[in-house]
């Protein structure tokens, strides 16, 4: 072939690719417009097995997708789902279920006693209010069609909660033959049982995931309210189309090129309220805890006093503002591990953190503790802004009472992995990394990893307070409102004497909508039964 | 030809298990565990180990590597630790966008850049050729995603003439496909254009100062003739191989331009991998490139006795 062949055979492709093009799809009605939501949700759905991975934006999803046998409402009360009914026997030893009718799985089957056991099954191995009822279960069986048992060694007063929290992993319910996977396994199917269909073949990792109204739900007589209620599927397509760039999707919000951004970032909310196409809100009333987490094996943190020298040397407020930004709205100090603003909120305990800083104290405390200026690692995730900021911060404060901290600028990837090494800070540990808390999983110590100090099971840091443990026992056992309240101030009490972390503040996070969608509740998860276009 | 082509070909497979031992080891000794990614913030370290144990993550690194080498000479580039999915099905749902990015852009930059070249080297030393310097200088030092942003807010939310983001598959027709491709291949093409444009110029003043430009112009020849007949002809080598260096700029800058733009391909891809430590993604997708990055420059060469018929293999 000689190069003017070539050349024109080149040509001719390109006049064929025109040519082929002008066959193009359907465009979107505007009908088909107003019928489909475009979210963008907090970050890339990257599987979808919100058992194997629990991460916030794989519950999200799931929520959609499957339902639970309980739900909780907006008063954090569990509420049946898929349950009709239940009933504990008098010594709390035997809990009996029977599933309401007409429950479908996307796959058009029945959803059976036999399903909700073996999702039971493969929940209670990954969630720790599961692994708790594990550990006391007799067994778990299904009676009949309908009807399940659940049999204990010993009563377990939260077990409505455990079924219905809205924590990751809720405990989702999966036909038997998909439940049956591994829970360190992931699923291969995403057959739901719940008011939206997985779109499986429309799925684009990393940038899209369609899901689709499954017309056979049947949604409870009642009103919606957050995972409670009448689930009503209103809109017929939802598309998640994932931006990892926060100016991009503010853009494409103010042009109506989605309909919801789940969490705008805090820089870029006083340019979307200027806007008059968008409406915005705090999106979870239970915000997030900041946490600078220490690592209480080694040197100084191993010694209480250098623990307590970090609260004392933490300003609050100054790490808010750089994590939240100046509006006062969305965060608050913060002298407590609990949730704020819940029924049974206590300070019990954490004086440390309130009133003007004694950096001088924190200075003394620090040398009793044995300090000698030895570099304490500090572990900072670059590309994860919370982190960053708390960081940023905290480092200068500790620097202000003498530490000498080696930032280690990294990424949450490094850090994930990282925190999880028992090594001597010097050889590939840690002294300090940070990282979050969502405010729903500190209401209470249900689904509070982080407050555990039971040493080498504790999260990481390992911190290890028998009394702390004890007092978590003691919530666990609380039967009534006031029980619990008591036993909360006592375990927040015990956690901050030993000072099983320090809390960076209490914040909030905005959301944002185009304002012809409706419906949209302030809740910990996004939640899009109810919600309307127009 | 057809020989050499063969042997530059088969002389791709020793780079190609090269740049595998270096993917793979580099990617083996990087900090990072996708285990504790997919546990989530919560999970004990346990729970991570366990996950770890079930990905396999926690076998020896040999062993580990000789399974990743003898699935790639089956043709299997192994599956996504995080989705579940075949790493050449994930590559597959976003070479189209990537693709797309980079041919738009390398039209729109020949068609800008190389005249742009031109005009400068016959307007030597004038306000032209000055102004076009001054644009590839512009072009090297603005930032990709700057420009990004300035046209996605000029264009998309000031004009409303473009959309913001987001990508149209080819299938769903032209007009659609291209709406959404003009403002990135704009935005990723600036530094490539500049290189060009530059190279251009620098190559023709060159071929402008030789004996046969002064004889085609004794000749009679008029200067549009002379500048994109004789000169650029002859000037078109190392344009070309700086056409073929640049694709290396392109596949970076697509890495940039696709998140600014939300465009699925597979620089975003490759990102994501990269932070959430997925192992069979990256290694996949780097593979590619590589590949792709020697094929176009196997392409290169052949092109040279396209324009020089003197080149011979």
């Amino acid at each position: 072939m000689d190069r003017r062949t070539l050349l024109k055979a080149g040509t001719g492709l390109a006049g064929a690719g025109l040519a082929t093009a002008g066959l193009s799809g359907p465009a979107l009605s505007q009908g088909a417009a107003a019928r489909t939501l475009r979210f963008v949700p907090q970050a890339n759905l990257a599987n979808f097995d919100p058992i194997w991975g629990t991460q916030y934006v794989v519950r999200n999803a799931a929520a959609m997708v499957w339902d639970t046998l309980y739900g909780v409402d907006s008063n954090l009360v569990p509420q049946r789902q898929m349950v009709e009914s239940e009933e504990a026997s008098a010594d709390g030893l035997t809990w009996t279920f029977k599933l309401r009718p007409g429950l479908k799985f996307h796959d058009g089957t029945p959803v059976l006693s036999k399903d909700v056991v073996a999702s039971l099954n493969r929940w209670s191995v990954r969630d720790p209010m599961g692994q708790m009822i594990r550990a006391i279960q007799n067994d778990l069986t299904a009676v009949d069609d309908a009807t399940f048992r659940w049999s204990l060694k010993q009563p377990y007063p939260k077990m409505l909660l455990a079924l219905a929290k809205a924590n990751s992993p809720c405990s989702f319910i999966m036909p038997e033959r998909i439940a049956r996977t591994d829970p360190f396994q992931q699923i291969t199917e995403y057959v739901g049982s719940g008011p939206y269909r997985f779109v499986r073949n429309e799925w684009v990792p990393g940038a899209k995931a369609v899901f689709e109204k499954f017309a056979d739900y049947v949604p409870r007589a009642e009103p919606a309210s957050w995972l409670a209620g009448g689930k009503r599927a209103m809109i017929d397509r939802v598309e998640w189309v994932v931006m990892p760039d926060g100016a991009t999707a503010a853009a494409a919000l103010q042009n109506g090129e989605v309909d919801w951004w789940e969490y705008p970032i805090s820089d870029l909310m006083p340019l979307l309220k200027r806007n008059r196409n968008i409406q915005s809100d705090i999106g979870d009333p239970f915000g997030n805890i900041g946490a600078l987490r220490m690592n209480h094996l080694f040197p100084p943190f191993n010694d209480v006093r250098a623990r307590r020298a970090v609260l004392m040397a933490i300003d609050q407020a100054d790490v808010m503002r750089a994590v939240a930004g100046e509006d006062e709205a969305l965060w608050k100090r913060l002298p407590s591990y609990f949730t704020p603003g819940s029924p049974i909120y206590t300070e019990e305990g954490g004086d440390l953190l309130k009133g003007p800083r004694n950096l001088d104290a924190a200075k003394r405390l620090l040398a009793e503790s044995g300090y000698k200026g030895e570099p304490v690692v500090m572990l900072v995730a670059q590309d994860q802004p919370i982190t960053k900021a708390q960081g940023d911060v905290t480092a200068a404060q500790l620097r202000a009472i003498g530490m000498n901290v080696d930032y280690v600028a990294t990424d949450w990837g490094t850090v994930g992995s990282r925190r999880a090494s028992k090594s001597p800070p010097a050889n590939g540990g840690w002294n300090i990394f940070f990282s979050w808390h969502a405010g729903a999983d500190c209401i209470n110590p249900a689904a509070y990893t982080a407050i555990r100090a039971n040493g080498d099971g504790a999260w990481f840091g390992w911190p290890n307070s028998p009394e702390t443990e004890a007092k978590r026992d003691a919530w666990f056992a609380a039967t009534g409102l006031e029980e619990e309240k008591k036993a909360l101030s006592e375990l927040n009490k015990a956690a901050m004497d030993h000072v099983i972390y320090a809390p960076t503040g209490f914040f909030s996070a905005n959301t944002a909508w185009r304002r012809n969608v409706s419906g949209i509740v302030k809740a910990p998860l996004p939640i899009f039964w109810g919600v309307t276009k127009s | 030809m057809f020989a050499y082509a063969l042997r530059r070909v088969v002389a791709t497979i020793p780079v190609m298990a090269v740049v595998a031992l270096f993917v793979f080891s580099l990617l083996y000794i990087s900090p990072g565990d996708p285990a504790a990614v997919i546990a989530g913030d919560q999970a004990t370290p346990q729970d991570v180990e366990r996950i770890r144990a079930s990905l396999g993550l926690d076998r020896p690194y040999l062993i580990r590597f000789g399974d990743w080498v003898w699935s790639i000479m089956r043709g299997d580039l192994g599956t996504s630790i995080f989705t579940n999915l075949p790493v050449s099905t994930m590559i597959a749902q976003r070479i189209e966008p990537t693709l797309s990015l980079m041919v738009i852009t390398l039209i729109l930059a020949l068609s800008i850049a190389i005249p742009m070249g031109v005009i400068a080297a016959w307007k030597q030393g004038t306000w032209i050729d000055r102004s076009v310097m001054g644009f590839a200088v512009l072009g090297f030092s603005v930032p990709v995603f700057v420009v990004g942003y300035v046209l996605a807010y000029v264009f998309a939310l000031e004009l409303d003439w473009l959309p913001v983001q987001g990508y149209t598959p080819f299938a769903r027709g032209v007009w659609p496909w291209f709406q959404n491709l003009i403002l990135p291949a704009i935005a990723l093409g600036g530094v490539y254009i500049a290189l060009i444009a530059r190279i251009t110029r620098a190559t023709m003043l060159e071929v402008l100062q030789q004996d046969y430009i002064r004889t085609a112009r004794a000749k009679g020849v008029g200067q549009r003739g002379i500048l994109f007949l004789h000169a650029l002809k002859n000037a078109a080598v190392p344009i070309v191989t700086v056409v073929g260096i640049g694709v290396a700029l392109l596949i970076g800058g697509a890495v940039v331009t696709e998140s600014v733009f939300a465009i699925p391909g597979l620089g975003r891809l490759t990102v994501d991998a990269i932070l959430r430590r997925d192992y069979p993604v990256i290694q996949g997708v780097i593979l590619l490139f590589s590949f792709v990055y020697v094929l176009v420059n196997l392409l290169i060469d052949l092109l040279y006795t396209l324009f020089d018929p003197r080149i011979r293999y």
